[in-house]
């Protein structure tokens, strides 16, 4: 992790530019992915995190680095805001040996267990109930771990949701249910999808907390996670988060999608407006960093990734035996 | 404590499971058992019994809602538990086939070996009586078409025992498959704890005649067929018990059919697509010039089982099926099967075998 070297370092100043590093991390990632995506040498479907950066920067954050985290098929965020590491990420993309699944995975599945990403998968919905089943086991262990479900609106439509949910809230396990909003289960908006009040009202019907928000910032997100845990703690119910947030570019794939026709290029227009990046990055400035010192950390997470993106395209791709491999485990 | 859930030695198949959960339990305190009623008065018919000693977080009842619950199985053997998830019927195992074949399956593969999932899921295969077509099924050859995925079939009550307490103590995912009848059975079961090696078969009858090789519940019907058989026939019928469907132990098989020429694959499921193929074509691939008739399948036909008893014993294959598919094999004249009983709901088989 890149580090400001600093003068002006109350805890929320540090907080705010670790922060930055991880939204800037994120968005520079999969910037990169973008611009190479079109060589054809990273042979995996993207759903890409753009305009969703700051929810899993702020959750994971007050989460903290113990939390096991479960996700979707739209993980970089989690990833990258979880490990911070791209190596292994870039080499996963790559399909190589050296990626975090030996190439098995790709970006759908990205999973750092060491980290706490536990599982990440393409069908949506499905790692809601393993996250459920991740906080009974540590509620068994009393190890004090949190697990975090993120998921998108989309998956509230599947019974699954309903059934963890409910199940958690018997139980009173410590899961913090996440969902992340962008309007759309890949393009069906929610009033086509949704025979029921805001899901936040139907899930306060259920003994848990819950919270919501439209926030880009991300220090509205973290704080909002942080209140939200702390209920949790005290009373031991499971929590439910919903982040209103805008899914920049298609649903799967890297390019923009506004001439498709489901939706405009007009609604982004406020979303952009306030860009949880360029938010952060002007709260930078008024709390007294300069212009230089953050273009300089700017610079050495682009050179990061220039380092890892080399690594990956260098790196050998799994031997050819390795397709039977990890079938069971020894 | 064991000692209360034990009888001396010849104990039922229903016993010998409780007895397998309650010494895992006592061994290993990662070891938990759920799922639908586990916890109430009738106990999964007697194979929960005695586990009401254990905590409530050890030994728990669940909502009905078998997809998150097996997702809860996932998440919690990913943490390093070893939960055994029960369902009274197969059938309402499909209700979470999305979490078996897209998530528990694929997680060690898919996450490069790094993720483990040491998770048992029983569940109890037909008949009772008047089941009908959605409390009859097998199922073992859907789940074991599915890489991840081991599927275990006990067909007596030393097995059972063994079996259960391999499945817990594995790294993989295990489908562990009853089947109701076999739950009256009687065995010497040892008191002490034991394991059996997935993926080696039993040869439960010696024979060099015919091969027939048999799941689950169709062990005893081949048994009776091979005793009717070597009495009034002086045949000697082989069986083998491959135990766990996959791992499968093809060189078991392959042995036995290399010494009498002849295979039936009496399985317990449906003959379409179905293990009985999978045998079928692993034989015919591996003892080709060495057969003496084409490979005979007994298993349940391509329909749906019908309520009224007339037609459930048309729909479920048994003794008499093997006798004539053997006679048919050997060229024997028709064995009279005048005084002999078979096995029914109400004439129930108790072993051993």
């Amino acid at each position: 992790m890149q580090t400001f070297s600093r003068k002006n370092s109350s805890s929320r100043s540090i907080l705010s530019a670790s922060f930055y590093q991880k939204l800037y991390l994120i968005r520079r990632v999969e910037e990169r992915i973008r611009d190479l995506y079109g060589e054809d040498e990273m042979k995996t479907p993207m759903h890409m995190s753009r305009g969703g950066e700051a929810i899993a920067a702020g959750v994971l954050e007050a989460a903290g680095s113990k939390s096991q985290v479960f996700g979707t098929y739209r993980s970089h965020a989690l990833y990258l805001a979880k490990t911070q590491e791209t190596d292994k990420f870039f080499a996963e993309m790559y399909g190589k040996a050296t990626g975090t699944a030996k190439g098995k995975g790709g970006s759908m599945h990205i999973v750092s267990p060491e980290a706490g990403l536990m599982m990440t998968s393409a069908v949506v919905g499905t790692t809601i109930p393993v996250a459920v089943g991740a906080a009974l086991a540590n509620a068994y262990k009393k190890n004090g771990k949190l697990v975090v479900s993120f998921f998108g609106d989309g998956a509230v439509n599947e019974g699954v949701f309903w059934e963890s949910l409910n199940f958690a809230c018997v139980k009173k396990l410590p899961v913090l249910f996440v969902c992340e909003d962008n309007d759309f289960a890949i393009h069906s908006r929610v009033q086509h999808r949704a025979g029921h009040k805001p899901i936040t009202e139907v899930v306060s019907t259920f003994y848990c907390h819950t919270g919501e928000s439209a926030t880009t910032d991300v220090h509205e997100i973290y704080e909002k996670t942080k209140d939200i845990i702390g209920k949790m703690r005290v009373s031991g119910m499971p929590g439910f988060l919903h982040f209103k947030y805008y899914r920049y570019l298609e649903h799967v794939g890297v390019n923009e999608d506004f001439e498709a026709g489901y939706r405009s290029r007009e609604e982004m227009l406020p979303w952009l407006a306030r860009d949880p990046l360029k938010v952060q990055r002007e709260r930078l400035l008024k709390i007294g960093l300069e212009e230089g010192e953050i273009a300089a950390v700017e610079r050495r997470i682009n050179e990061q990734i220039e380092r890892s993106i080399a690594k990956a395209k260098k790196a050998p791709f799994p031997a050819k035996s390795e397709y039977k491999t990890d079938v069971y485990a020894e | 404590m064991p000692n209360k859930v034990v009888s001396p030695k010849r104990i039922t198949y229903e016993k010998a499971i409780a007895l397998s959960l309650a010494q895992e339990m006592e061994r290993d305190p990662s070891v938990f058992v759920y799922g639908l009623d586990v916890t109430d008065h009738k106990k999964i018919f007697g194979s929960t019994k005695g586990l009401e000693k254990f905590p409530e977080k050890r030994f728990f009842g669940t909502p009905l809602a078998e997809d998150a619950m097996t997702g809860v199985g996932l998440g919690a053997a990913l943490n390093g538990l070893r939960p055994v998830h029960v369902h009274i019927r197969v059938d309402f195992l499909l209700l979470a086939m999305n979490q078996l074949a897209n998530m528990i399956a694929p997680a060690h593969f898919g996450s490069g070996g790094k993720l483990k999932v040491p998770l048992v899921i029983r569940a109890v295969i037909g008949r009772g009586w008047g089941q009908a077509f959605q409390h009859s099924k097998s199922l073992q050859s859907i789940f074991v078409h599915i890489p991840g995925l081991v599927v275990v079939m006990p067909s007596n009550a030393y097995d059972v025992k063994g079996l259960l307490a391999s499945a817990i103590r594995s790294d993989n995912p295990v489908i562990f498959l009853e089947h109701r009848w076999l739950y009256w059975l009687e065995g010497k079961v040892p008191v002490k704890p034991y394991t059996i090696p997935f993926g080696k078969a039993k040869v439960v009858r010696k024979g060099k005649d015919v091969t027939v090789v048999a799941t689950s519940w169709m062990n005893v019907e081949a048994y009776k067929a091979a005793e009717i058989l070597e009495k009034k026939q002086g045949v000697e019928v082989e069986i083998i018990d491959p135990r766990t469907i996959y791992p499968l132990d093809e060189a078991a098989i392959v042995r036995s059919v290399q010494k009498t020429g002849h295979l039936i694959v009496a399985d317990y499921d449906w003959a379409f697509c179905g293990f009985s193929a999978e045998v079928a074509a692993m034989i015919s691939e591996k003892c080709f010039g060495i057969l003496k008739s084409p490979v005979t399948r007994i298993a349940f036909p391509h329909t749906q089982c019908a309520t009224t008893r007339p037609l459930e014993n048309e729909f479920y294959p048994n003794a008499v099926d093997i006798i004539r598919a053997i006679e048919k094999k050997l060229k024997l004249k028709p064995t009279n099967l005048k005084g002999e009983e078979f096995y029914s709901w109400e004439n129930r088989f108790k072993g051993p075998f």
